[in-house]
């Protein structure tokens, strides 16, 4: 061995050392939050910005406050953990006053099925991931015959479209799963009309129908959520299939909660579980969701479960592809350290998913265009 | 929290010298700043010294801690021979803005600080307000920019009033005494030379020129304000001032449902607050008499307030040209 090899493999191990202690510092904040006391407190320094990059310090800190734990921490630590707290209940307050207007802009379609997804559907369902959990825009989705009224109806009472250029338009309107976003002239909360959960160019085709089908009316509300096993459903195609995964493991923990508790509380959740991801089309995600739920965070998927999504597994080369990728796009990075080899993960994810939204012609087409616009936009400053 | 005790046990900022210092933070220093214990890590030409003056009295503080902050600041090597150097701000590994000029790296960071305070900090109701102390009580003086609140509270702090903050009225909701967070104050453009004349004594740090709000130059806190940052102080006078050209003194005392909604309005996270801030927000003008200010002249200002904090009847002329005299008592009612 030359000496020159041994400095490139000592930053290597060290590389992976620090990587392995990131992710043992976010499972434990997410699996025993009340152990971060603990921590010796250079640690817990470093846990608390990683959660906070991750999106989940709103979670972690109201795990705590119900544990009665915050004031047991030192200064300052109670107020990172109040503020994020403080944070995340105005982002809640604020979307469900954003839902109290569009609910009162549709009361002329009182039987239209309104359904919420992500954030809005676990705050009004109440399941345990909404706790402290950080989320943006309202989605909705509804019957893609209803979408135009609905749209009209929301312009009519103050919602503003987004100004969009041709192609984005076309995009949106055309090849797209939702409209573009809509936001309302007073406030700042983006609500996105989705008349599927895929795109409609990607190769996987769920039905929309069967979606809203089993979509079950929240009791004193105007709206709705998915079923439990569609709600999984949904939040595992969301993490793999759309998106640049940059809150991806606040996505993984979704997931991770959503199977703990349906899969306590929901009679025949794990039976139908299998059966309807394949007739919906949505197996592969479904393989993926409860593969990297259950082997990144833990969640109990039950035996035979796991035996029948084997049948959705990819093709021999993916798989362990994905499973270096995919850890190493969901743990935050080292805030202080240089994350190149995460950007080369997640580009490549990134160009995987581009793959599976649209068919290759219309990709490169796509793709060449947005490139001619960059290279357009950086003329000018030459 | 017993931060007065924490307070005296750290050493201070000029415990090491200038070297010492620079070395430190290139390799990252904490620092308390009033609630706050900042972790600063910054390699930018012509940074180090300033600093060390204008943070000489901050306690510092050693790595094995949870920190509020950490803010990172750091010169871009030049693309190319001739182009403008840059710095880059980060704060916990993220980059807020855009890469700055690197001649104003002070104020990207003392900037870049205050607006981490304010989208993170919700713990506390955050008004946007100068505010200092003077036998006790708090004087808060809110106002928008260009307003001279900035030079009336530098000016204030070398003339007997505390600094506890020229840009955060800090409190925790359902509490009326502010949390100090004394910083320095970043005068603009014409106030420089007029502090440099009101107090010679005042110690100033580099005029920052093309800032967005012009050139700019940083007042360092008074030693008494930085020692005293562990101490509250109840609030007990809104003034909100306004300073004119060639305008006569005048001071008259405000509608307490207006000098309300001038407060909640002008707070960083009122509604995120959301109905503890109404509350407190309502006591602080409860228990404050409330006053609009409008000066020309720094020294008649001044004199204004010292003779407010004594609770005499300050005798000037109200804006309708008669002349009153302003009850000024202490305690609200």
């Amino acid at each position: 061995m030359t000496e020159s090899a041994l400095p490139g493999r000592s930053a290597k191990r060290t590389v992976s050392e620090r990587s392995d202690n990131v992710r043992r510092l976010v499972k434990r904040a997410l699996n025993d939050p009340g152990s971060l006391r603990e921590l010796e407190p250079r640690q817990l320094d470093l846990t608390l910005r990683l959660m906070r990059r991750a999106q989940l310090l709103g979670r972690l800190a109201a795990q705590l406050q119900r544990l009665d734990l915050i004031d047991a921490f030192p200064h300052p630590v109670p107020d990172i953990l109040f503020s994020a707290i403080a944070g995340a209940e105005t982002r809640a307050r604020v979307a469900r006053w954003e839902l109290d207007r569009l609910a009162w802009a549709l009361q002329d379609a009182p039987d239209t099925a309104l359904v919420l997804l992500k954030g809005c559907a676990y705050m009004l369902a109440g399941t345990p991931n909404a706790i402290g959990r950080a989320f943006g825009d309202v989605d909705l989705l509804v019957d893609e015959s209803m979408l135009p009224s609905i749209e009209s109806q929301l312009i009519d009472h103050g919602w503003l479209g987004t100004r969009l250029s041709a192609y984005d338009e076309h995009y949106y309107r055309n090849w797209a799963h939702e409209l573009p976003p809509l936001t309302h002239r007073e406030r700042e909360v983006e609500v996105d009309l989705h008349h599927n959960i895929l795109m409609r160019t990607a190769r996987l085709k769920p039905s929309a129908a069967m979606l809203l089908d089993d979509a079950r009316r929240l009791a004193g509300s105007r709206y709705s959520v998915l079923s439990p096993v569609d709600m999984c459903l949904h939040a595992m195609t969301h993490l793999l299939y759309s998106g640049e995964m940059e809150s991806g493991l606040r996505e993984l923990v979704d997931i991770t909660e959503l199977l703990r508790h349906y899969g306590d509380k929901e009679p025949g959740f794990w039976s139908a579980f299998w059966p309807r991801a394949e007739k919906l089309d949505l197996a592969r995600p479904a393989y993926y969701g409860l593969r990297y739920a259950r082997m990144l965070l833990g969640a109990p998927v039950p035996d035979p479960v796991l035996a029948a999504s084997a049948s959705a597994a990819p093709p021999a080369p993916i798989g362990p592809l994905m499973d270096r990728l995919i850890p190493t796009v969901l743990f935050p990075p080292h805030p202080d350290e240089s994350s190149r080899h995460i950007e080369a993960s997640r580009l490549l994810l990134l160009v995987r998913q581009h793959w599976l939204r649209m068919p290759p012609l219309l990709l490169a087409r796509h793709l060449g265009y947005k490139a001619w616009l960059r290279f357009r936009e950086r003329k000018p400053a030459d | 929290m017993p931060a007065t005790q924490a307070f005296a046990s750290h050493p201070r900022v000029d415990s090491l010298d200038p070297g010492g210092f620079q070395a430190r933070l290139a390799d990252g220093l904490g620092l308390r700043i009033g609630p706050f214990d900042v972790h600063i890590k910054a390699r930018a030409t012509a940074l180090a010294e300033p600093l060390y003056r204008l943070y000489g009295h901050y306690p510092l503080l050693d790595d094995a801690r949870v920190f509020s902050c950490h803010l990172r600041l750091e010169e871009l090597r030049a693309a190319l021979p001739k182009s403008v150097r840059r710095v880059r701000f980060t704060v916990d590994g993220r980059q807020p803005h855009d890469d700055m000029p690197a001649e104003q790296a002070l104020a990207v960071l003392e900037w870049g600080f205050n607006l981490v305070i304010a989208l993170r900090f919700h713990r506390f109701l955050m008004l946007h307000s100068a505010v200092l102390e003077r036998n006790g009580g708090a004087l808060l003086m809110p106002a928008g920019p260009g307003h001279g609140k900035t030079t009336l509270c530098a000016a204030l702090a070398h003339r007997g009033w505390r600094l506890l903050s020229d840009e955060f009225g800090l409190l925790r909701p359902g509490k009326t005494a502010f949390v100090p967070i004394p910083r320095p104050m970043p005068l603009k453009n014409a106030s420089i030379e007029v502090m440099r004349n009101f107090a010679p004594q005042a110690e100033l740090g580099p005029s920052i020129e093309g800032t967005i709000k012009g050139t700019v130059a940083h007042v360092r806190p008074p030693r008494d304000s930085v020692d005293a940052a562990a101490i509250e102080a109840p609030a007990r006078w809104v003034v909100f001032p306004r300073w004119q050209a060639d305008a006569r003194l005048s001071f008259e005392e405000v509608p307490r449902a207006e000098a309300f909604m001038s407060l909640a309005r002008n707070a960083f996270n009122y509604e995120v607050v959301g109905q503890a801030a109404f509350e407190t927000v309502r006591d602080i003008v409860d228990r404050s008499r409330c006053y609009r200010l409008v000066y020309s002249d720094l020294d008649e200002a001044v004199e204004l307030f010292d003779r407010l904090a004594r609770g005499v009847g300050a005798e000037v002329e109200s804006s309708d040209g008669e002349s009153q005299a302003l009850p000024v008592a202490g305690e609200g009612r």
